[in-house]
């Protein structure tokens, strides 16, 4: 019998197994599908901006089909990049891929963007008449982002409807030969819908690979892959997959001949945008993207931004302005959330066995690869040493499964025997000597006054019917090979540590050669420092005697410091009494109401006159008169239900906690919009421009309304809360005073200076 | 010093240590006689009996020279009725009273001017040291708490001793909470309650002092959670300077004692500790709330 071992793809997969969270970490794949289908579509979109440099993103949609309206989105051409993947659908034999979106489900993408947006009306007037849709840009694709982080949501399907195109990948498919394109360094789509924006025109030094689909499978696809880490590029459909291998072929050899050149640092290309909307503040695709992305982390951010660029208060690049530090590259990398290694077993890549054949087919991910490099340094050191001048990247793993195939069966006579034969492979079958050194050096490290056998009793393996369970079989610690020696607990033990560390790395996932050389690069950096913590072995042995020392044998350790004179602490009283009773509202104090005629000796005489009388008197029965009871009782009462509502009873509670929740949401809403503003208003003073001169007016307008909002807050509170209110409310009211004070006395000063029209006084 | 073992509440059983002021020369001249006065805090020591078997009431005298134990419910022979309690608790105030009179005529004897102020830092410390003894015996504890029923005014020179019973209290967990029978507020009292989070009262009306004893005093720690207890009016924290007693926001503190003073001064006058600095710009000014 023969055992047979591959790798279940030609090239690694480098993507990642699966996609889970679409969430703000990951740009959504795929997110668009363009098509053609001519005879339905009339739909057309351009982007356009209004005055306040707003993009915008216009739809049109047909009249002609009144039942079926194609979404449109805009190109990315000039914005999003990553997004632009054109398909090249053909015409006549699209229908089953063909989805088209129903009046109604149009609806209601309409009014979900309307709520997301609040832009004003969305819904075709009519059946009859072009819908036109005038979206903000960013909202658009938030939506549309958004919406694909949700799996369930059907409304993911919507496809672009745009005129037909047309791939230039080195050849003519309309010339009917596959004529060689003449320039081989570039690839260009050409739309045949002149007005489109989806033209392509790429070179092809900034492709990095290609994938496509297997024949016979759904659809023939070929993708050009432009960052592998990021998976951007492009996607391409085509009739039929003679057409895609050709071009596939084609595209193949170019890379091939580019790719052993010494490739040129990778230029970002940007699809040609059409000459149609004319923009007035050019941003690169990436300074958009890290809005958009900024916008999604921060619902906070979205709000403001929803309320006053929208609105029209600021401009786009105002509101940024201020936030220079966030949009700042370097900040948005280095805070830049990674996720950390699983805490699932990984350490072992299953196996999937096909029934019928003896094959056993591994599959390794990039991440899987990364966290075999953690967990285990000695294949770690071994990628480092033989790939690739000894053996290929794919020869090492397939060596590497195969170890890992013999480990798991356990077949400890074939393994020393392939061990013996193959020193490569005996690599990963032998004990890991970098794992056991460094648990000695742990070891070493372990503080000594550890009682070790405080939890001796807790080690259940050796008891009977305890044990480890582990692929159905029992683990048991004695084998008699060294490999098996490796019990399950120290793999535990190893990816707890591992986990628990993190990814120390910042090297995106990708090529595993790099990931392997930061690896080892960020080791070697520890264990230097961990070399200058070698001093640190004195402290640690001085910790030991003082842990060791009995107290009982020391002396008693006599306080160091003199002890406190005091002269008269009758001051400390004195200053502090006046305060408090001030407080009570007391009448009189001081210690001189005692009458001190009294002698001492009649003072106690009646002392005891009193205890006898009581003692001669005995209980009284009833202790209080009914009618007194009462009295004091109500009294109290009254004076508690009085004392209730007094503020600052409780210094831990909040006034905030106590107001209404929606209240308080519209307070602490108003108040960061209020600082917004004032660091907008303030910052544009001296006003020297007219720019500056008008944004201070619609400030000052958008002020004036919060101003409105918040005094009816407080005239709107429930009286229970109306005094709480207007204490929160006040202090913002008072800065918006002092803003509108300032405007006005300018307003003066400028009017009084230049009489009727000062420079830059622009109405 | 060993702390407290871990403590174990139960928590519907209480332990009152009530303080007594037996101070002669308040008494003499109060409104409310002292045998009026016993008339109200006994029966309201047998209803806190009463409240719950298991709850244990200790009764300390406050005098003037001295203080003491008067009554301790988890004696063994202080168990009884409640006629057999009342006398129980006067003749050992007699007792009390009468040595009380004897070491203050043994100390001040020749006519100076008596010390009028009750020991109240001796009591709560007799209050504390018998409330750490329960902590320490056996392992389920009652809540604890102190009522003071003080009517003689503040002793300024035991500032430093009460507030230390205070932080003791308040260290230990230990609502103080006071009943002020003479026409004086108490601005210790009103501290240590607010700093131990007890009640402080001072009834308008002392002829129903069991009324106002049973309604705020009587219920245990847990059920206080529930109730609505008349709450301080807020102390006044503000510093004022020891040197004119005027409140300030801004002065000069003794690095030493920590005394305010509202100007430099070459000599701080409670400690008597000597600033070396010349410049009173160069000394930073404590900013007091």
């Amino acid at each position: 019998m023969e055992l047979l071992i591959e790798l279940s793809q030609v090239i690694i997969d480098r993507r990642p197994r699966k996609r889970q969270r679409l969430g703000w970490d990951v740009w959504p794949e795929n997110p668009m599908k363009l098509q053609d289908v001519d005879g339905y579509i009339i739909s057309d979109f351009s982007l356009t901006t209004n005055r306040t440099e707003q993009w915008f993103c216009v739809l049109l949609v047909p009249a002609r089909a009144p039942q079926q309206i194609g979404f449109l989105y805009p190109d990315s051409g000039i914005a999003i990049r990553r997004s632009c993947k054109p398909f090249r659908v053909p015409t006549n034999s699209t229908q089953r891929s063909l989805s088209l979106i129903p009046a109604t489900r149009i609806r209601t993408i309409g009014t979900e963007v309307q709520k997301l947006t609040g832009a004003s009306s969305i819904l075709p007037p009519s059946p009859s008449l072009p819908l036109r849709v005038e979206v903000p840009f960013i909202y658009l694709f938030l939506y549309l982002s958004s919406l694909h982080s949700d799996p369930k949501q059907n409304l993911i399907r919507y496809k672009l409807f745009l005129s037909g195109g047309r791939l230039e990948v080195g050849f003519d498919k309309n010339g009917g030969n596959k004529r060689r394109y003449k320039n081989e360094e570039r690839f260009v789509f050409v739309p045949n819908d002149p007005r489109s924006l989806m033209k392509l025109n790429v070179e092809f030094k900034n492709i990095k690979g290609h994938k496509f689909s297997k024949d016979g499978s759904k659809q023939a696809l070929l993708n050009l892959t432009q960052d592998p880490e990021k998976g951007t590029g492009y996607i391409f459909e085509f009739d039929n997959f003679t057409d895609r291998n050709s071009c596939r072929d084609f595209v193949g050899r170019v890379l091939g001949k580019l790719q052993s050149v010494p490739g040129r640092p990778n230029e970002q290309s940007v699809p040609e945008k059409s000459a149609g909307a004319p923009l007035p503040e050019q941003l690169s695709a990436v300074e958009m993207e890290r809005r958009i992305k900024l916008l999604r982390e921060d619902s906070e951010l979205l709000r403001l931004h929803k309320q006053f660029v929208l609105s029209g208060v600021l401009t786009e690049s105002e509101f940024w302005a201020t936030r220079k530090t966030l949009l700042g590259e370097d900040t948005t990398r280095m805070t830049k959330q990674r996720p950390g290694f699983k805490s699932a077993m990984l350490a072992d890549v299953r196996p999937s066995a096909d029934g019928r054949t003896n094959k056993v087919t591994f599959s390794l991910t990039p991440e899987i690869i990364q966290q075999i490099f953690a967990e285990k340094p000695a294949v770690h050191r071994a990628f480092l040493n033989l790939v690739p001048s000894k053996m290929s990247e794919k020869d090492f793993w397939t060596k590497y499964c195969r170890a890992e195939y013999l480990n798991r069966t356990r077949n400890a006579v074939v393994a020393g025997a392939e061990a013996a034969e193959d020193e490569e492979l005996a690599v990963f079958l032998k004990h890991d000597d970098i794992l056991a050194n460094e648990a000695r050096r742990k070891i070493r490290r372990v503080d000594p006054t550890l009682d070790m056998e405080a939890d001796e009793g807790d080690d259940y393996i050796h008891l009977p019917d305890h044990g480890i369970l582990r692929d159905a079989q029992k683990d048991t610690a004695e084998t008699e090979t060294e490999v098996s020696r490796r019990t399950l607990s120290q793999d535990l033990n190893r990816h707890a540590a591992v986990v628990l560390e993190g990814r120390a790395l910042d090297v995106e996932l990708g090529d595993t050669r790099t990931v392997a050389e930061a690896l080892a690069w960020s080791k070697q950096e520890l264990l230097s420092k961990e070399k200058s913590e070698e001093n640190v072995n004195l402290e640690k042995q001085e910790k030991v005697a003082r842990m060791t020392e009995l107290e009982d044998l020391q002396a008693p350790r006599n306080p160091q410091y003199a002890s406190l004179c005091i002269k008269d602490p009758r001051e400390y009283f004195d200053s502090q009494q006046a305060n408090a009773l001030r407080a009570l509202g007391g009448t009189e104090f001081g210690t001189n109401s005692l009458d001190l005629n009294l002698s001492k000796e009649e003072v106690y005489r009646h002392l005891k006159e009193q205890i006898s009388e009581a003692k001669s008197r005995g209980l009284r029965n009833p202790i209080i008169r009914p009618d007194t009871a009462l009295k004091v009782f109500s009294g109290l009462s009254q004076h508690l239900s009085s004392t209730r509502f007094q503020l600052g009873k409780n210094s831990q509670e909040s006034a905030l906690d106590r107001i209404p929740h929606r209240t308080k949401d519209d307070l602490m809403h108003h108040w960061t919009s209020i600082q917004e503003l004032l660091r907008h208003f303030w910052s544009s003073y001296p006003i020297t421009t007219a720019g500056l001169y008008n944004k201070v007016q619609r400030v000052k307008d958008a002020m004036g309304q919060i101003y409105q909002k918040l005094q009816e807050i407080k005239e709107s509170s429930q009286s229970d809360f109306r005094h709480q209110v207007s204490l929160l409310v006040q202090p913002m009211l008072q800065a918006l005073d002092a803003a509108f004070a300032h405007y006005d006395s300018e307003q003066q000063k400028r009017t009084a200076k230049s009489g009727a029209k000062p420079n830059g006084y622009v109405r | 010093m060993a702390s407290a073992p871990s403590k174990l509440y139960q928590d519907d059983v209480s332990l009152v240590v009530a303080l007594l002021d037996t101070n002669p020369f308040f008494w003499a001249a109060a409104s409310l006689p002292f045998s009026e006065f016993l008339h109200h805090v006994i029966p309201f020591i047998n209803s806190l009996l009463l409240l719950n078997q298991l709850n244990r009431v200790v009764l300390i005298a406050t005098g003037t020279s001295s203080c003491g134990y008067i009554f301790d419910s988890g004696d063994g022979n202080a168990s009884g009725n409640s006629n057999a309690v009342c006398s129980g608790i006067i003749k050992k105030l007699e007792d009390f009273v009468g040595k009380d009179s004897k070491i203050g005529k043994g100390s001040n004897g020749d006519g100076t001017r008596p010390a009028i102020s009750s020991l109240l830092s001796g009591s709560l410390s007799l209050a504390l040291c018998y409330i750490q003894r329960i902590f320490r015996s056996g392992t389920r504890h009652p809540q604890p708490r102190i009522l003071c029923l003080q009517g003689s005014p503040d002793g300024p020179e035991q500032y430093v001793a009460v507030m230390n019973s205070i932080f003791s209290a308040q260290r230990l967990m230990i609502p103080i909470d006071s009943c002020i029978v003479g026409a004086q507020h108490s601005a210790f009292l009103q501290q240590a309650s607010y700093i131990t989070g007890g009640v402080y009262l001072k009834p308008q009306q002392l002829d129903g002092l069991f009324q106002f004893l049973a309604a705020v005093f009587a219920t245990d720690l847990h059920s206080r959670n529930f109730l609505r207890l008349p709450k301080p009016a807020g102390v006044d924290l503000r510093a004022s300077c020891f040197c004119h007693k005027k409140t300030i926001d801004m002065g000069y503190v003794c690095s030493v004692c920590l005394s305010i003073f509202c100007k430099y001064h070459k000599k701080c006058s409670t400690c008597g500790s000597e600033f070396n600095q010349v410049a009173p710009d160069s000394t930073i000014p404590d900013q007091k709330h």
